[in-house]
């Protein structure tokens, strides 16, 4: 079986920030990976290299078994056009830790936009997938409102709800509830673990520690652009081997 | 805020207790005696009084009011006020689609585009517009001949007629500005919004068309709205390539008939008329625009004055309205 994600060797740098310090880790389909780590550890930065947000500098990054945002011919790469950049995102759904919903299209328009747009569907299926889906992050009551109508917990569930409708093989969830009130949160992370026990493959940014204890069936820890500890949550979350991350894990529990 | 809109489970019976022990007793509402503006009742008498002064003035003054009402009807003027109309309204659809053009060319990565865009607004904002109508108008003499190969080939003064002249001086320069304000609005909208686009596997341009421009537009609705107003009035300059708009209609009768200073006021009537009238377009507009960036958009002025009817009606006695 093809991992999902796959990194090897993935480093990344803002001009003199080196951001990630080579990165190897393999993600299986229908996994649920959490990422932790202290702000500023490069946990983000990775996610978004995943979908291509970022240019890698080194290593290869492979979705499905596909290079991401390069095409290899004998020992050459090149890189891919918009449009074909824009093709290998269609297959990995994002959701952001401000929401991004476009704030100028209903709950209703957001979810119809890509599928209308990118996979040139009719509105009337468009539409009767956008209902469904609102309907399952429980906001088919809010079809006609505004993201500015809606709390930030709304929001980030239709945002979900968003990026289901490109009916995507990876989800990446970067921070998704960090921008939230405390108690909206709760919503939130419920349908994500719908999802998760449906079986759809997650790589999921969170300083949850309950949710990546409770529904992760992987999780990584990183520091200063390297993974420093991985395995399963349980074992990771109570009994960490490293020094780091027992300092982080113990002002974050 | 938020709250409001959550479905908070088991939250309204937790806080009812308290709630319904506190409205039982009815609040006393506030009467009190409002702050006197003594400065506005002395300002206001005299402006009045500065005004009522004014208007003595312009009634003394050696002016034939006959022929500002005559005139202000008059074919030749309507004649030209719709032909100011027409050519502002021409130029601003064309400056704006070229504006945008330019402005996305400007904020492109391919390195051509983006110098091709700047050397174009450098030109035009640098020269003044006069300036650019006297040239287009003047092309005649250093090509007397329009010669594009194979496709089209004529004299230039039968191309640069009065209006051709009018309209390129107008349309290519505001495009230059709008160009300016077009790329402002674009760069006002949140990265976010670009990488969520992309995200959802949307392309370059599909994210500029659908997400970015759309809410680039309600900022650069209000300034375009000032372009027009400008453009209105900036088309008066064309009377220097004779094309035949309100200004040079109304002077040409104010130099036959002798009524110069009272045609320059018909023109400045309608000049004012216009330029009121797109006003009030502009507040719709931008009030479309503002969808989905305020929780409630604002009453426009009709339905403020059916509200004050309402209230008027049912007002209650001696109540603070806000």
């Amino acid at each position: 079986m093809t991992a999902m994600v796959k990194a090897e060797g993935v480093h990344k740098s803002f001009g003199p920030a080196h951001i990630l310090k080579g990165i190897d880790l393999e993600v299986a389909p229908r996994e649920v990976f959490c990422l932790i780590g202290p702000s500023g550890s490069g946990k983000s930065t990775f996610l978004r290299c995943i979908n291509h947000l970022e240019q890698i500098n080194a290593g290869r990054l492979y979705v499905d078994g596909e290079l991401v945002g390069y095409r290899q011919k004998g020992d050459k790469l090149y890189e891919l056009k918009d449009t074909e950049v824009a093709l290998q995102r269609r297959d990995i759904g994002m959701v952001f830790q401000r929401f991004n919903l476009f704030p100028h299209m209903t709950a209703l328009e957001n979810v119809m936009e890509a599928p209308i747009q990118v996979k040139r569907e009719t509105r009337a299926v468009a539409r009767a997938r956008a209902e469904r889906l609102l309907d399952r992050v429980g906001l088919s009551d809010k079809a006609k409102n505004y993201p500015s109508q809606l709390s930030g917990g709304q929001q980030q569930r239709v945002a979900i709800a968003r990026a289901l409708a490109m009916e995507p093989k990876l989800m990446l969830f970067d921070e998704p509830t960090s921008a939230l009130d405390p108690e909206l949160v709760g919503d939130v992370l419920d349908v994500m673990r719908g999802l998760a026990e449906e079986g759809m493959t997650m790589i999921v940014v969170t300083h949850e520690m309950g949710f990546a204890r409770e529904v992760g069936d992987a999780l990584v820890f990183m520091d200063d652009g390297v993974v420093v500890e991985s395995g399963h949550p349980r074992d990771v979350l109570t009994n960490p081997q490293h020094d780091r991350t027992k300092s982080f894990l113990s002002k974050v529990l | 805020m938020t709250d409001k809109f959550d479905k908070v489970p088991g939250g309204p019976s937790v806080a009812e207790a308290p709630v319904s022990k506190a409205t039982t007793v009815a609040p006393e509402t506030i009467r009190a005696i409002p702050v006197r503006h003594v400065g506005r009742w002395i300002s206001g008498v005299v402006v009045l009084a500065l005004l009522a002064a004014l208007v003595y003035a312009f009634s003394q003054g050696n002016i034939q009011w006959q022929a500002v009402q005559d005139k202000l009807f008059d074919d030749t003027v309507l004649a030209g006020a719709g032909r100011t109309l027409m050519i502002s309204v021409l130029a601003m659809a064309l400056g704006v689609v070229l504006g945008v053009v330019l402005a996305v060319m400007r904020l492109s990565r391919n390195p051509v585009t983006s110098w091709v865009a700047w050397l174009y607004i450098w030109f035009f904002r640098g020269t003044p517009v006069y300036v650019q109508l006297l040239l287009w108008f003047n092309l005649a003499l250093i090509f007397p001949v329009l010669n594009i190969p194979f496709v089209y080939k004529d004299e230039m003064t039968d191309v640069m007629t009065p209006f051709m002249c009018a309209l390129l001086g107008l349309a290519l320069n505001e495009a230059a500005y709008m160009a300016e304000i077009v790329r402002a609005g674009i760069q006002s909208v949140d990265e976010g919004q670009t990488e969520a686009s992309h995200a959802l596997g949307m392309t370059q341009a599909k994210t500029m068309r659908r997400v970015v421009l759309p809410q680039a537009l309600r900022v650069i609705i209000p300034p375009t709205g000032n372009e027009f107003i400008n453009m209105l009035k900036t088309s008066s300059l064309v009377y220097a390539v004779t094309y035949n708009e309100l200004l040079r209609s109304t002077s040409q009768i104010g130099s036959t008939s002798y009524a110069v200073m009272e045609m320059l006021f018909v023109a400045s009537i309608w000049y004012i008329v216009m330029t009121s009238v797109f006003s009030v377009g502009q507040y719709y507009l931008e009030r479309r625009y503002a969808r989905g960036t305020l929780r409630s958009l604002p009453l426009t002025p009709w339905q403020r004055v059916k509200v004050n009817f309402a209230s008027f009606s049912n007002r209650p006695s001696g109540g603070v309205s806000a």
